[in-house]
């Protein structure tokens, strides 16, 4: 519009605002494409859930100073959910039927997720996901991001059985009152009996969202640790309750060295409303740490930093899995050509982004990603040593192979399978020909 | 190599004597290495290997170098570095954005460089446990008691024979009481593991009488291991049973205390709304956010006295800020009563529902102002850790000082209500407030004053809350239900009905806990005060006369 003549100019923003006003913000359509923003920004979840919404528009950001994508400007159609999870489903079906987004970055509890599920199925949407999960899920309408449990809570487990973990014989899981919780431990039990741990070697407790008072809880858990075996707590505890729950750990004398505590839902970013000189050695399982020393990492922090003006801003796991979405998408949408979800979504499979992490994320077709698994320490300094990490990427499974529910099921969206929850390919004929 | 090297420059004789002095010192044993060591075993420090690390650490220990001790403890501070240039190991200390270095062997000074110039060496918590193992042996003989009363208790983690040795030696010379005590304990501890069958039967009576979770934990065991003789088996089987049975005593009396500090938290929370909702009858949904107001005042005067005062007196930051909350809060909620509540008193359902509105409108405001992420309130140095009353019961000090704290807020908020002036006008007020205003009360600014104080003390819940849990805008959401709950509970206008109230929803609650867990716990209290407002719709302390008809 630029080149056009003033008058010219005007005359079209004139227009167009008419048209804005009168037929809704289809009238843009030609010259953008539109992508969705579905993260809480207010409600309990906005702590997390605003950060990713400012990734996303750093995204957005870059990719429209580098030129676009397909020739045209990207933008982004922000909505608050507001913690709500059905309403997650009205905005989700908002975003697709009203303003006509080509793809929604968006969720961070599993609950919204299962909320928005069937609209994204209904109306051919197409939903990046990018919070680690219980998995358990695979959906043609959603690519996942984040980690599965393959990639987070069975290798930290596994570190802490070794030596270099301690050697951990007993097992407190303590997680907040949930679906992802509730299926973590569900797969972490049967996969700690598989290993031979009895079944009195391990506790379960679970506390309700925001939980504060955690005195009761963090007693019951050194009284199961004085049994003379060493012990260390699986936490899948969520959101705001974190902060009391190490709070009361550290209060009560419980070192990492004594009983190390294992989260999957502490990142950089909680660690930043609490004093961490006391927690200084309890874990995290992650597949990103800001740590992490590569160059993308360096870059993307220094972006981060620039986009949100305050150096003292964290990135963390969710935002780097935000990133690897984001990128795959833009990616795939040059690959093919178009912003079309059926043209996007075949393009997706095998797409591959050099990660801040270190590595190269790869997209499979369960539509999950091979990430490496990264273990660490908390520091004093609010930030993580990685104590551990796997030699190389991942491949996320969808069901997990340790439940027995689970056994002969196959997430495969290409060719014969075509399905994300079936024992036998949708195409059988096709096999037989092979 | 090292040794040849050091040793050539002052002559061949000197060599040989050194010499005859490591081959002799070798022949001791192998605790008493040569500190030539010393270069050797911190430069495996800065190895990648965890192993060797680990090793290297154990060996450290055994040196009883007094260098050692300073280079383990710089690396269990995460301060020892190795030197990209030199390839030297290096202490660390931060000064300004850059590091100043001193070499880790022999002390010397090695200038200041950027972060970026070294590479810390890292620890994990094997190499923690194996460094807190070794210091812990060298520092039962520390000169502070203090340090040799944590290092005796816990030596038993340490079961080794060596060790057993160690605390003999230490109890010789031991004169504190309490340290004599620990350090028996603990010898007690490791000959139940390395001991003969003598020894072992001996050591079960002295660690009957502990109530330490860790002794009965490791009785248990000997009593239910195979391998054990059946006499020590027997002996151990008593003692685990009397340990355990003294156990269960003190969790139920630990579940009591753990009550009265939730009791405490809801009162805090709920004395605020006593006075907007009970005494003024104020169905006020923006109390939760005077105490998140609180919270946040307690992190703006934190950072204040981060920025502007010297960090020595960093610890009276909280004090300060109860007053600051109590007048911000207590600002915020005058404001509020003459812009909006003063229009919408005798009006319940509209008041509820503006309030509601205000209560997001500041959750906003607040989220729009300091951002959405939890801000992180420090613990000051005396409200961090713990005490052991006795073995298996800790009582941390945070709890201890918000349960003094409610109580003294709640006394003065009495004393002010019912031997002041101001208190006797609001009480008027409350009470009938036409006669009130026809014997000369200004019955409007009562109101605002009222309403100011309910905030106000919200206000400085909200500062003892900080302490405790999040600081987030949503903080308030999470003690508004809480809060009406003790105030309806424990009977409307009623500062005793609150404080009853207060406590017995905390006892019950915590005292269920342990059998039906937190979720269930909370239902099941939950559904019991239902049933008691049926039986009760006052509440347990209900105000009798006009007033309440009003």
């Amino acid at each position: 519009m630029a080149k056009l003549g003033g008058r010219i100019q005007g005359l079209t923003a004139a227009s167009v605002l008419a048209a804005g006003t009168l037929f809704g913000a289809s009238a843009q359509a030609a010259d953008t494409i539109k992508i969705g923003v579905l993260h809480s920004l207010s409600g309990t979840m906005a702590i997390s859930e605003s950060t990713l919404k400012d990734t996303v528009l750093m995204m957005v950001d870059d990719l429209n100073k580098n030129g676009g994508l397909l020739g045209k400007k990207v933008e982004a159609v922000v909505v608050d959910p507001a913690s709500d999870w059905p309403l997650f489903a009205e905005k989700a079906r908002e975003l697709i039927q009203k303003d006509k987004v080509s793809v929604v970055f968006g969720c961070w509890t599993s609950v919204s997720r299962k909320s928005v599920l069937p609209v994204f199925e209904e109306l051919n949407g197409l939903l990046f996901y990018p919070v680690q999960y219980e998995g358990e899920e695979s959906s043609n309408n959603v690519f996942y991001t984040g980690a599965a449990p393959n990639q987070q809570a069975i290798p930290a487990v596994e570190y802490l059985m070794g030596k270099e973990g301690g050697e951990v014989k007993r097992w407190v899981l303590e997680g907040t009152d949930y679906v992802y919780p509730r299926t973590t431990n569900k797969i972490l039990e049967a996969f700690l009996k598989s290993k031979g741990v009895k079944a009195e070697d391990i506790k379960i407790n679970y506390t309700p969202f925001g939980f504060s008072d955690w005195q009761t809880e963090v007693a019951a858990i050194k009284r199961f640790a004085a049994a003379g075996k060493k012990t260390a707590v699986v936490s899948t505890i969520n959101g705001d309750a974190n902060v009391p729950f190490y709070k009361e750990l550290a209060n009560q004398g419980i070192k990492a060295t004594d009983i190390p505590v294992v989260a999957f839902s502490v990142g950089e970013e909680e660690l930043a409303g609490i004093d961490t000189k006391n927690l200084l050695g309890h874990l995290a399982a992650w597949n990103y740490f800001q740590s992490v020393k590569s160059p993308v990492n360096t870059a993307f922090i220094n972006e981060w930093h620039s986009f949100i003006k305050n150096d003292k801003r964290v990135t963390n796991d969710p935002m780097e899995a935000t990133y690897i979405g984001f990128k795959m998408w833009t990616q795939a949408v040059r690959q093919a050509g178009t912003a079309d979800v059926d043209a996007v979504r075949q393009a997706m499979y095998g797409q591959k982004v050099k990660t801040p992490s270190g590595f190269t994320a790869v997209m499979n077709t369960n539509h999950h990603l091979s990430k490496p698994v990264m273990i660490g320490e908390i520091q004093a300094n609010g930030q993580f040593d990685i104590v551990w990490q796997t030699k190389g990427p991942i491949k996320a499974d969808a069901w997990s192979p340790f439940l027995p529910e689970d056994k002969g099921k196959i997430a495969d969206w290409t060719y014969p399978w075509v399905c994300g929850n079936c024992t036998a390919p949708k195409f059988k004929e096709a096999a037989l020909a092979n | 190599m090292v040794r040849a090297t050091r040793t050539g420059r002052p002559g061949y004789g000197f060599f040989v004597a050194l010499l005859a002095l490591l081959i002799f010192g070798a022949t001791i044993g192998p605790h008493s290495a040569s500190a030539a060591d010393l270069p050797e075993l911190v430069k495996t420090l800065g190895s990648d290997d965890f192993s060797e690390k680990d090793g290297a650490i154990k060996a450290l220990g055994e040196l009883g170098d007094p260098r050692a001790i300073v280079v383990l403890q710089a690396l269990a501070a995460g301060q020892l570095a190795v030197v990209q240039e030199s390839q030297k190991v290096a202490i660390t200390e931060a000064t300004g954005d850059d590091l100043k270095l001193t070499d880790a062997v022999t002390g010397e000074d090695l200038g200041t460089v950027a972060e970026d110039a070294i590479d810390r060496i890292r620890v994990n918590n094997r190499l923690r446990s194996s460094i807190d193992g070794a210091m812990s042996a060298l520092q039962i003989f520390s000169k502070s008691p203090e340090q040799r009363f944590a290092a005796s208790r816990d030596a038993f983690r340490t079961a080794t024979p060596a060790m057993a040795a160690t605390l003999e030696k230490a109890l010789t010379t031991e004169t504190v009481p309490a340290v004599r005590d620990a350090m028996a304990r603990s010898l007690a501890a490791v000959r139940l593991k390395t001991g003969t069958s003598a020894e072992r039967t001996q050591a079960i009576a002295t660690l009957a009488s502990t109530t330490d979770p860790e002794i009965a934990g490791m009785l248990r065991g000997l009593a239910d291991a195979g391998d054990t003789p059946p006499d020590v088996k027997r002996a151990a089987e008593t003692a685990a049973q009397a340990i355990e049975r003294k156990l269960k005593m003190i969790s139920v009396a630990g579940n009591l205390i753990e009550g009265i500090s939730l009791g405490s938290v809801l009162l805090l929370a709920a004395i605020g709304l006593a006075i907007t909702f009970g005494l003024m009858g104020v169905i006020n949904m923006a109390h939760g956010e005077m105490i998140m107001l609180g919270a946040y005042t307690a992190y703006v005067v934190q950072e204040l006295f981060r920025a502007f005062l010297p960090p020595g007196i960093f610890g009276l930051y909280l004090i300060v800020a109860i007053p600051v909350a109590f007048l911000v809060a207590g600002a915020v909620g005058v404001a509020l009563e003459r812009c909006i509540i003063r229009f919408l008193y005798g009006r319940p359902l509209e008041t509820l529902l503006a309030t509601w509105g205000i209560s997001l409108m500041l959750q906003q405001l607040v989220r729009s102002v300091f951002g959405a992420p939890n801000k992180a309130v420090a613990n000051p140095e005396w409200m961090t850790g713990g005490f052991n009353v006795i073995g298996g019961l800790t009582v941390t000090w945070n709890r201890v000082y918000i349960i003094i704290f409610c109580f003294v807020v709640l006394a003065a908020l009495a004393v002010t209500l019912s031997r002041t002036s101001y208190g006797l006008y609001v009480r008027a007020v409350m009470q009938n407030r036409p006669i009130a205003s026809v014997m000369g009360i200004a019955t409007a600014r009562i109101d605002a004053l009222t309403f100011g104080l309910g905030s106000g003390i919200a206000g400085m819940a909200g500062v003892a809350l900080s302490q405790i849990g999040n600081v987030s805008p949503n903080l308030g959401t999470i003690y508004i239900v809480d809060s009406f709950l003790v105030v309806v509970f424990g009977g409307v206008g009623s500062l005793m009905g609150t404080l009853v109230g207060a406590m017995g929803i905390g006892i019950v609650n915590k005292l269920l806990e342990p059998f039906a867990g937190a979720i269930l716990g909370k239902i099941v209290v939950l559904v019991a005060i239902i049933l008691f407002i049926q039986k009760r719709p006052r509440g347990l302390f209900a105000l009798k006369g006009r007033s309440v008809e009003a």
